[in-house]
């Protein structure tokens, strides 16, 4: 049993890029159900849209880099508007609704075949990492130590992708400690009694699933860079993932989306790590390698379950809430 | 005056909620006869010929009826009366299907509820809304208006509101103090007591300096003890210039707080007057009790019961 190797792979994911995407759409979801009270179950909607509308500016339209940002971003913007416009004004769960069946959509979009000359249908996009990389200030050569040893554009990746989950953490932290972070945790806790205060609320609702998509789809973005686009990484189920590094870290904290996202990667590759290497030295004498992949994710289901049971305020949440749980 | 049970609840001690100031009652606030409909020296709220139905059923059918301005009116009715609905069609929280009324002379018609608020108009809940997972304090702050720090982008930039927090919260722990809760400042709101909410709500709603103040059923759910400063409250209020329209069940409180009573019924406001003269109204007895109340008609028998308690306790109280 190769140990040392097992946790190298899992100490790799700590700052990985596909860490910090997910770490950044966590900290969306955070603006959205931890602060706001918003149900959105579409955040891989928002990144489909981010990783999608980079990928096909630079390719389809040669556009640079900053301009295939600012597409995507503005690809979010128009989708927060779509689906808020019709339902914030309504109960939370209708916005659940539309969120969950607007990102199959877009999903589903992309995969069909009709737009495969400008979308790759399944196959999806490649080959847009060459503007990012022309970006890079770094000499090439190797960067770090240990399992964090990259070469020069992995490195170049990793620091733009932390830098932009560092600022949006602390835009995050200051807003929400601002007069207007109050009014969107009043609206978490009634809005009735909020609006009855003189605060628009709806407008509200709005800003915040507007910020919050805007961190997914940027989050998409880092996601889409250390590898292809393809339509199947944005089903239901990254949704949910996202929702389950809330959860562990604390639905309305700063910290917990960006620490829980390290702890679910890291248990995620370590149990992928482990099980393989377990079923290779036949200590699962019941199991193949094929079935051993999807044990990690049975693993990393029941240790979320241990830490939701034993610590439900996640892990940087407030104890002191859960004693008001209505 | 009797020092009958307090109504619905046997238990409690019995002494009626007596604030502990006197009030002193502003009289000659209409012109005319005290009419439903009647008009007011001063009104600030007018309502016209607004009415809201849920399928076939009217809830609301009020032709015409004025506030009069720096006095505490009471809404009363029996169940079903179509108080709350009038108070949500006013506020803006619920739409009317005809009907247009103006506050401050200014026609509130369509207006979203957060602009009702803006204008002055501020309401509470009957389920009391305070802000659970929010500090005490915070839901206070919440209260002020025309903070800076509210929109999204200046936000970002604290020293831009900093100051007026500054100011907000100085004017939030004066007001605290002044409703006992100073001591809680720290605390979950969802940690407070069902009295102390409904003093909170009513601090909250003061924090923006409101010309109208609109309680629906400030004294329900509020153990006895409170009910004395909850009183002294809402007196304090019309001593500072504002404007109190309330609805209430509670009918000791109705006739000790009230300078002006309407009363409604099956969604229309069927008496109007001086607290102590439109009890003696056949139409408030008939609105209580039914116009059959002599006939056994073996239905609803436990409200039936109740407000003829109601009503027995305001005439006992009346000699």
């Amino acid at each position: 049993m190769d140990w040392g190797a097992i946790f190298g792979n899992a100490a790799v994911e700590l700052i990985s890029p596909t860490t910090a995407a997910y770490a950044l759409a966590a900290l969306g979801l955070a603006v959205h159900f931890g602060y706001t009270g918003l149900l959105n179950f579409g955040q891989a909607g928002f990144m489909a849209l981010g990783a999608y509308g980079y990928a096909i500016s630079i390719l389809t339209f040669g556009f640079p880099v900053w301009g295939a940002f600012l597409v995507g971003v503005g690809a979010s913007i128009v989708f927060a508007l779509i689906l808020g416009v019709p339902t914030l004004r309504l109960r939370a769960d209708y916005l659940a609704i539309v969120t969950i069946a607007a990102a199959e959509i877009v999903r589903l979009l992309f995969t069909t075949n009709t737009f495969a000359s400008v979308t790759g249908s399944a196959n999806g996009l490649s080959g847009y990492k060459n503007e990012f990389a022309a970006l890079n200030p770094l000499a090439p050569g190797r960067y770090g130590f240990g399992p964090f040893e990259n070469n020069a554009y992995d490195t170049w990746l990793r620091i733009v992708a932390w830098s932009i989950v560092i600022l949006a953490a602390l835009l995050v932290w200051q807003i929400m400690r601002s007069p207007w972070g109050r009014v969107i945790k009043g609206i978490r806790e009634d809005e009735d009694a909020v609006r009855a205060l003189g605060k628009n609320v709806y407008a509200y609702k709005m800003q915040s699933l507007i910020l919050g998509g805007v961190f997914g789809t940027i989050a998409g973005m880092i996601f889409a860079l250390p590898r292809a686009v393809v339509p199947s990484n944005y089903q239901t189920t990254l949704t949910f993932f996202i929702y389950a590094i809330l959860l562990l870290g604390g639905a309305a904290t700063v910290l917990g989306p960006i620490i829980g996202s390290m702890i679910f990667w890291v248990l995620l590759s370590f149990f992928s790590g482990f099980v393989a290497r377990a079923v290779e030295a036949g200590w699962l004498p019941f199991m193949t390698t094929v079935q051993g992949g999807q044990l990690r994710f049975i693993l990393v289901g029941v240790a979320i379950m241990l830490i939701v049971i034993f610590r439900p305020q996640g892990i940087f949440g407030n104890k002191k809430e859960l004693a008001f749980v209505r | 005056m009797s020092a009958s049970a307090i109504p619905h609840d046997s238990s409690a001690p019995l002494e009626p909620p007596v604030p502990t100031q006197k009030p002193i009652k502003t009289t000659g606030l209409h012109i005319g006869d005290a009419v439903p409909g009647c008009r007011k020296v001063d009104p600030i709220l007018v309502v016209d010929n607004v009415r809201r139905t849920f399928g076939g059923l009217t809830a609301v059918d009020v032709e015409h009826v004025e506030v009069p301005r720096g006095a505490i009116t009471a809404l009363i009715g029996p169940n079903g009366a179509g108080k709350t609905t009038l108070f949500n069609l006013l506020t803006g929280f619920d739409k009317p299907d005809a009907g247009k009324w103006t506050f401050e002379g200014r026609s509130l018609s369509g207006v979203p509820a957060y602009k009702v608020a803006r204008m002055g108009q501020i309401r509470t809940f009957q389920l009391t809304k305070a802000l659970g997972l929010l500090t005490v304090m915070d839901n206070m702050l919440l209260g002020a208006k025309e903070q800076v720090g509210e929109n999204l982008f200046r936000a970002l930039l604290p020293f831009l509101w900093r100051n007026q927090e500054a100011d907000n919260r100085v004017k939030a722990l004066d007001l605290l103090t002044r409703f006992k809760l100073d001591a809680k400042k720290d605390d979950y709101a969802a940690s407070l007591s069902g009295g102390q909410r409904k003093l909170l709500e009513m601090a909250r709603a003061l924090m923006s300096d409101p010309t109208l103040v609109m309680l629906d059923e400030p004294m329900a759910g509020v153990n006895p003890a409170l009910t004395q400063s909850l009183l002294d409250h809402i007196l304090n209020l019309k001593s500072q210039g504002m404007t109190v329209l309330f609805v209430e069940h509670d009918m000791h409180m109705v006739r000790h707080i009230a300078d002006w009573v309407i009363v409604m019924a099956e969604g229309k406001v069927v008496a109007e007057g001086d607290p102590h003269e439109v009890m003696k109204d056949p139409a408030v007895i008939d609105a209580y009790l039914g116009q059959h109340h002599d006939e056994d008609i073996g239905e609803d028998s436990e409200s039936e019961t109740e407000h003829v308690s109601a009503v027995k306790e305001l005439l006992d109280d009346e000699r």
